[in-house]
């Protein structure tokens, strides 16, 4: 596991080069502010961060595949693949440096709008506790987010199919998911409420601390991990 | 140092390799020559554990590319065909990541990009980004990122490929002073490149091995051996039973080129016929105004075995020329 560091640094570092990175870091930032000003800071609404923090996730299901995007597919569209693929390091290494090299870019980006939550504390209204449990979830989110991302860069050589394949496993995840689970009843009910990012994404922002939520995000995490660590074992046999 | 056995390798339904099988020995320069298409990257793919191998095995340094990959990765190092870099990177920043990769601490990376940056000529942009570079400077990055480990074992894919004839000679004698300490298997298009560096060279066609063995042996090969020219003035069908009855001489070819006869003679290997050629001249009264051997290049052979290869000839054409 010792390469993890360096290919985090690398990957860290291609993202910081990347003009794709910044625009889509602006866009995010934009579209929060929008939320945070549209929701937030009209006057006579209660000082509270909840609509900006729902409206991020929601965002996220398009910033992410589109920073994630380029992490896997573009070292197959330009063969580095081969120089990393036959350097003694593993696949899941591969894979892992990929991950924490995006979730910190992530989590830089999520410091920045830290500035909202200054200025609704700075009016008064607002319990740090709830604001660090959103954020909380926000990372929680985001680390499933990425690793969807990756999974989907895994896929292909070109980046806007990798985009758009993120974009779709995550639509399906967040607001197909979702809605359905508005709709049906029952069992039915109950299974989505299971894979219903949303549902277990509003419990942070509202809020709650529940365990099986971080176990959702945990394991949804692992799990797009190892798909895409499967995918780059099995791309050696074509 | 190197053992491959009967390697085979399809894409799809299509068979790159079908085969291959030969042995490298420890401080061996080997060229890998052959066309277009003929499995010369697929073999070295599997051998670097990029990918591996339908069926057969292969062996660095004793560790089996399959199931020992981690250890064959540390001990080999290797240029592939496109040199694929990261091009954003500075050249110094890349071979330290690389550096890190195969686990060499902060001063042995330092001591590490020292040598290779001599080594590789890449004094004066050491400190450039990657895609500023042209093309024979990128493929010296990679040169220099192959050899960055001191690896037993050096693998490379096309090594001299969009390099200037300068670099070409430079890297050519680099390649052979590098032989003294690596094992090294190489591959190209260029036969006089292989001529001039390697100790053996493997010939591929179709993905199978139609011929290997040194240069000298290769040439050897050529038409069983060489071909002696020699032109004579006399009556053509007496000249050429004449010669028929020397010893040594296989087969006489009679051309008439303004009333002399040139005579294409094959001989077999063991013995030189020329002086008794010259004595059954004199003897007979006829002159004789040249006689020399003419030696078969590899670049013929190699168009030769090939084409052969190619144009699917099969059974004892196809059958592996071990010498
Ligand atoms: N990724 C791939 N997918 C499908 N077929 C491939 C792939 N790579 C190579 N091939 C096929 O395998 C055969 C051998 O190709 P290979 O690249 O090993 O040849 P080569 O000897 O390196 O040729 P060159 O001198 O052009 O580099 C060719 O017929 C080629 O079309
Ligand atoms: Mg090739």
């Amino acid at each position: 596991m010792r390469n993890v560091v360096p290919l985090t640094q690398r990957e860290l570092a291609a993202t910081f080069f990347s003009p794709v990175a910044y625009i889509v870091a602006a866009v995010f930032l934009i579209t929060s502010g929008y939320f945070f000003l549209a929701d937030t800071l009209v006057s006579g609404h209660e000082a509270t961060l909840r609509p900006m923090i729902d409206g991020m996730a929601r965002i996220l299901v398009f910033a992410i595949p589109l920073l994630t995007m380029r992490a896997l597919a573009d070292e197959f569209s330009t063969g580095t693949i081969e120089t990393l693929m036959t350097a003694p390091v593993t696949d899941v290494e591969v894979v892992l440096g990929k991950f924490f090299g995006q979730f910190i870019f992530y989590a830089a980006l999520l410091v920045t709008t830290v500035l909202h939550v200054a200025i609704v504390w700075h009016y008064g209204g607002i319990e740090p506790g709830v604001v660090m449990l959103a954020y909380v979830g926000l990372l929680l989110l985001g680390a499933m987010f990425i690793a969807v991302g990756l999974f989907a860069s895994s896929l292909t050589r070109y980046q806007l199919l990798a985009a758009l394949g993120g974009i779709a496993i995550l639509s399906l995840l967040t607001f197909v998911v979702d809605q359905l689970a508005r709709w049906g009843g029952g069992n039915w009910r109950l299974v989505l409420g299971y894979v219903n990012v949303i549902g277990h994404f509003e419990d942070f922002s509202k809020g709650f601390l529940d365990s099986r939520s971080i176990v959702f995000f945990l394991t949804g995490t692992i799990l797009f991990l190892f798909l895409a660590v499967k995918v780059l074992e099995s791309r050696r046999w074509r | 140092m190197i053992h491959v056995q009967n390697l085979t390798k399809y894409y799809g339904d299509r068979k790159a390799i079908d085969g291959i099988s030969f042995h490298i020995q420890e401080g061996e320069i080997v060229g890998f020559l052959g066309p277009n298409g003929a499995g010369k990257t697929t073999t070295i793919r599997i051998l670097t554990c990029y990918m591996p191998a339908h069926s057969g095995s292969a062996k660095i340094a004793g560790f089996d590319v399959f199931t020992q990959s981690m250890d064959v990765r540390r001990i080999i190092g290797y240029l592939p065909e496109n040199v694929p870099l990261y091009t954003a990177m500075r050249v110094r920043e890349y071979l330290n990541f690389r550096g890190k990769l195969h686990g060499l601490d902060h001063n042995a990376r330092a001591a590490a990009i020292k040598r290779v940056t001599e080594l590789a000529w890449l004094g004066d942009f050491i400190d450039r980004p990657i895609h500023q570079l042209s093309k024979g400077m990128k493929q010296r990055v990679g040169l220099a990122d192959a050899l960055l480990h001191d690896p037993k074992v050096l693998i490379l894919d096309e090594p001299t490929v969009g390099l200037d004839p300068t670099q070409i000679r430079e890297t050519r004698n680099l390649i052979k002073k590098l032989g003294e300490r690596h094992t090294i298997l190489l591959s190209s298009h260029i036969l006089p490149e292989v001529e001039a560096t390697c100790h053996r060279t493997i010939i591929v066609a179709g993905g199978k091995i139609v011929a290997s063995g040194s240069p000298e042996e290769l040439k050897e090969r050529i038409r069983g051996g060489s071909r002696i020219i020699t032109e004579i003035a006399g009556p053509s069908s007496d000249i050429s039973t004449a010669l028929k009855s020397v010893n040594g001489v296989k087969k006489v070819e009679v051309q008439s080129v303004n009333g002399w006869n040139r005579l294409l003679i094959e001989t077999n290997r063991e013995r030189d016929p020329r002086e008794d050629i010259v004595r059954i001249a004199s003897q007979k009264n006829w002159s004789l105004r040249e006689i020399r051997f003419e030696h078969g290049s590899l670049e013929e052979f190699f168009v030769e075995i090939t084409a052969r290869q190619l144009a699917g000839a099969r059974a004892d054409d196809a059958k592996e020329v071990t010498l």
